[in-house]
């Protein structure tokens, strides 16, 4: 019987679209580019390191954890590295390498695989990280005491810092061309605008991130700071400065819409961005923080199991035969 | 293997085949096998060597019977030695009993078909055609208790790739007219409908039915998908068409009913799609009963070690583990898959893309039901997350960024729950 031909029998369908994790994982790498690559040219090689400590010593995290866990090795997914990745956009580029380690191992043990791994984190890990560290060393994370000795050649104040600290009259010294362009203070892969929307565009062009999500949370800071801005012009700026400003571009395309911690129902999903964005702009104009999108959207990751309650209602349900 | 395409934000759109624009369709008739099978739905161990034992002659278009009361029995479709009697196990667990017919000749037909009386006739029809090409049980349609609101004849096969019953829209208009017309007075349906891609309608305009174009979009041409589009009546969850007074059969099983009933001739054969491994298309016509080998044989198709063999269409159909398998009543398609381009699921948890949800024609929340019946919560699965409302379709497993299984649990939980179901009926 040793010869005997043998077929594979598996259960229908018998055909897949080819989508995958990995892909996922390299596209989404891949919309990210653009930003990272301004990032690095403007805040030089040690921007580099901080981008290519986090993407390596995330993946190693995950390695560790796989080994410890004993799981199969999942770095092949790219998801640590994505993890990784947008983890370091969001450093300043002087960020000191422990505390890199120390985000990285928040982000991917912390973060992801105490959970159960890829899919199982109730909120995003990068941003898990950000905010731990943000809380515990606030002056690494505060770009212009971090950035502080770094002159690349343009007006280097936080422009979200110069708003919370200065008032409305400090802004005048930051001009649109400047935001979208990437020639801001702020973190690595966040400053670039435009860069940032190329990438989102894609991601949701190739159907990687859902668009509802990040449209309605760019609505959300849109509108918010437009109502702040029309209630006390003297007080509030207006929305497009908060728009290109921060983190706001980096968390509608990448940050909101990480897969596991977002909704996936189209009510929700709106609720989701829309919410996200209104207490983003709560926190700028009356919070703590100079930048609220980190806590924003961690707080909607905790509401969305419930914000996914609202469903479609499925075909046939509830309805009796006559 | 059809791939996601480049903008992809959208739910899949998988186009069922198109066939027409005047030519017919070359269809390869195999010839008649040494050796024949006949898969049976009735239970092994029930099988008596007073009606049926090895070494018994049997006749083609032969009513053997299989109990007392007649009421059970299957229909030699060649001539031939019973060689032995065996089980045969099949989707989830369920089992058949296979007929081994050997020293197959040239037929020799049983008469007694042909010299009955009225062939329409409920008797007769039960009698001899309960189940023929393409249609399992004929017994739910005829002469039931109350009829039914309609009979739906499917002119587009559910499955892609498969063109069973468009070519016999397209092949044969007269035998499908006829059957229409006896099905109707069998029957006594209130409506009869019969469901067209957009291009072949012409063919089926002159039928006592009305024609019915279906989208020709997978899975619009799913029975429930054709309720809710079409009659506008949505199926509850956990029921069947059938249930809803509509019934849906092949078209080529109303042909065979007209050709049996006009020529007293039992119909034996059976018409399928065979997809080779490049994808090539073949409309063929082989004898039931013959294996699966015989037709690759025939047709000169190698399989290997570790390739696929897929019973129907590549979204709904179900792989056999053996080429020993018989063309049956039910084969509208077979797929032989190389080894190369067989889908592997693997062990990565659901990483809450939403495709899905957004792939669901029934607007199941995919992603929660996934998570229960990874943990064997059928029950809760059923209540909370809408399983029973599943029609069945595979998009979900099509286009599933995690590769997980999901039809697969789908079923399993479903099955699962049947079972359930029937121990507390067995209980009290």
């Amino acid at each position: 019987m040793a010869d005997r031909k043998l077929f594979v029998a598996s259960h229908a369908p018998f055909w897949h679209n080819g989508s995958g994790v990995s892909s996922r994982s390299f596209n989404m790498i891949l919309a990210a580019m653009p930003a990272v690559i301004m990032g690095i040219m403007q805040f030089g090689a040690s921007a580099l390191g901080v981008v290519a400590l986090s993407v390596s010593s995330a993946m190693l995290w995950e390695l560790l954890m796989n080994r410890l866990m004993k799981r199969p090795v999942s770095i092949g997914d790219g998801n640590a590295a994505v993890i990784g990745l947008i983890f370091g956009m969001l450093l300043p580029s002087v960020m000191p390498w422990w505390a890199i380690l120390t985000g990285t191992f928040i982000a991917i043990v912390v973060g992801k695989q105490i959970f159960g791994g890829i899919g199982c984190n109730p909120l995003n890990p990068s941003l898990v990280a950000v905010a731990i560290l943000t809380l515990s060393w606030n002056s690494l994370l505060d770009f212009d005491e971090a950035l502080l000795n770094f002159d690349p050649g343009f007006y280097m104040v936080y422009p979200l810092g110069a708003l919370k600290h200065f008032g409305v009259s400090a802004i005048s010294n930051y001009n649109i061309q400047d935001l979208i362009m990437g020639r801001q203070s702020g973190g690595i892969g966040s400053t670039f605008g435009l860069g940032l929307i190329i990438g989102g565009v894609y991601l949701i062009a190739r159907g990687h991130i859902r668009w509802e999500i990040s449209v309605s949370f760019l609505a959300g800071i849109f509108l918010t700071s437009w109502i702040f801005n029309i209630a006390d012009p003297s007080k509030y700026t207006g929305p497009v400065f908060h728009v290109f400003t921060g983190y706001t571009l980096i968390g509608a395309f990448f940050l909101a819409t990480e897969d596991s911690s977002s909704p996936v129902n189209f009510i929700p999903m709106l609720l989701y961005g829309f919410i996200g964005g209104i207490i983003t702009i709560l926190i700028r104009n009356i919070g703590a923080f100079a930048d609220g999108t980190v806590f924003a959207i961690l707080m909607m990751n905790i509401a969305n199991p419930l914000l996914d309650r609202i469903k479609p209602r499925a075909m046939g349900k509830g309805i009796e035969y006559a | 293997m059809i791939k996601k395409p480049f903008f992809g934000w959208g739910s899949p759109r998988l186009k069922y085949p198109a066939i027409g624009g005047g030519e017919k369709e070359p269809v390869t008739e195999i010839p008649l096998p040494q050796k024949a099978s006949i898969l049976i739905d009735y239970p092994f161990e029930k099988i008596t060597e007073m009606f049926l034992k090895k070494g018994d002659r049997v006749k083609t278009g032969q009513r053997i019977r299989l109990s007392e009361g007649g009421n059970d029995y299957f229909i030699s479709t060649v001539t031939g030695t019973v060689e032995d009697i065996s089980i045969y196990t099949g989707y989830m667990g369920r089992t058949y009993s296979a007929i081994h017919i050997e020293g197959v000749t040239e037929d020799q037909w049983d008469p007694t078909l042909s010299n009955a009386g009225d062939r329409l006739s409920t008797e007769i029809c039960l009698k001899f055609f309960r189940r023929l090409p393409g249609i399992i049980d004929l017994e739910r349609l005829v002469d039931p208790v109350v009829p039914l609101d309609a009979i739906v004849i499917k002119g587009i096969d559910e499955d892609l790739l498969v063109k069973t019953n468009q070519l016999v829209l397209l092949n044969n208009p007269e035998g499908l007219t006829k059957g229409v017309r006896y099905l109707k007075e069998l029957t006594k349906a209130k409506r009869m409908i019969i469901t067209v891609p957009p291009g072949l309608s012409s063919d089926a305009g002159n039928m006592d039915a009305d024609v019915i174009k279906v989208k020709p979009v997978y899975p619009q041409a799913l029975p429930k998908m054709i309720m809710k589009n079409v009659f506008k009546r949505t199926v509850p969850a956990g029921m069947t068409c059938e249930d809803m007074g509509v019934a849906f059969i092949n078209a080529e099983a109303v042909v065979a009913l007209a050709d049996a009933i006009d020529n007293g001739v039992m119909p034996v054969d059976k018409n399928f799609t065979l997809i080779d491994k490049d994808g090539k298309s073949m409309n063929i016509r082989a004898r039931i009963g013959t294996s699966f080998k015989d037709v690759f044989e025939r047709l000169n198709i190698k399989t290997e070690h570790g390739d696929s063999i897929i019973l129907g269409g590549p979204m709904r159909g179900r792989s056999v583990y053996m080429e020993d398998m018989p063309v049956n009543y039910n084969t509208d398609a077979i797929i032989i898959q190389h080894k190369d381009d067989i889908t592997e699921n693997v062990d990565i948890p659901c990483i809450n893309c939403g495709e899905c949800v957004r792939a669901c024609p029934a607007g199941i929340q995919v992603n929660m039901l996934v998570r229960l019946l990874e943990n064997g919560l059928y029950d809760e699965a059923a209540r909370e997350y809408d399983l029973m409302s599943c029609i069945e379709c595979g998009l979900c497993t099509y286009v599933c960024t995690a590769r997980i299984p999901v039809f697969h649990y789908i079923m399993l939980g479903k099955a699962e729950l049947a079972k359930q179901k029937s121990r507390e009926v067995s209980n009290g």
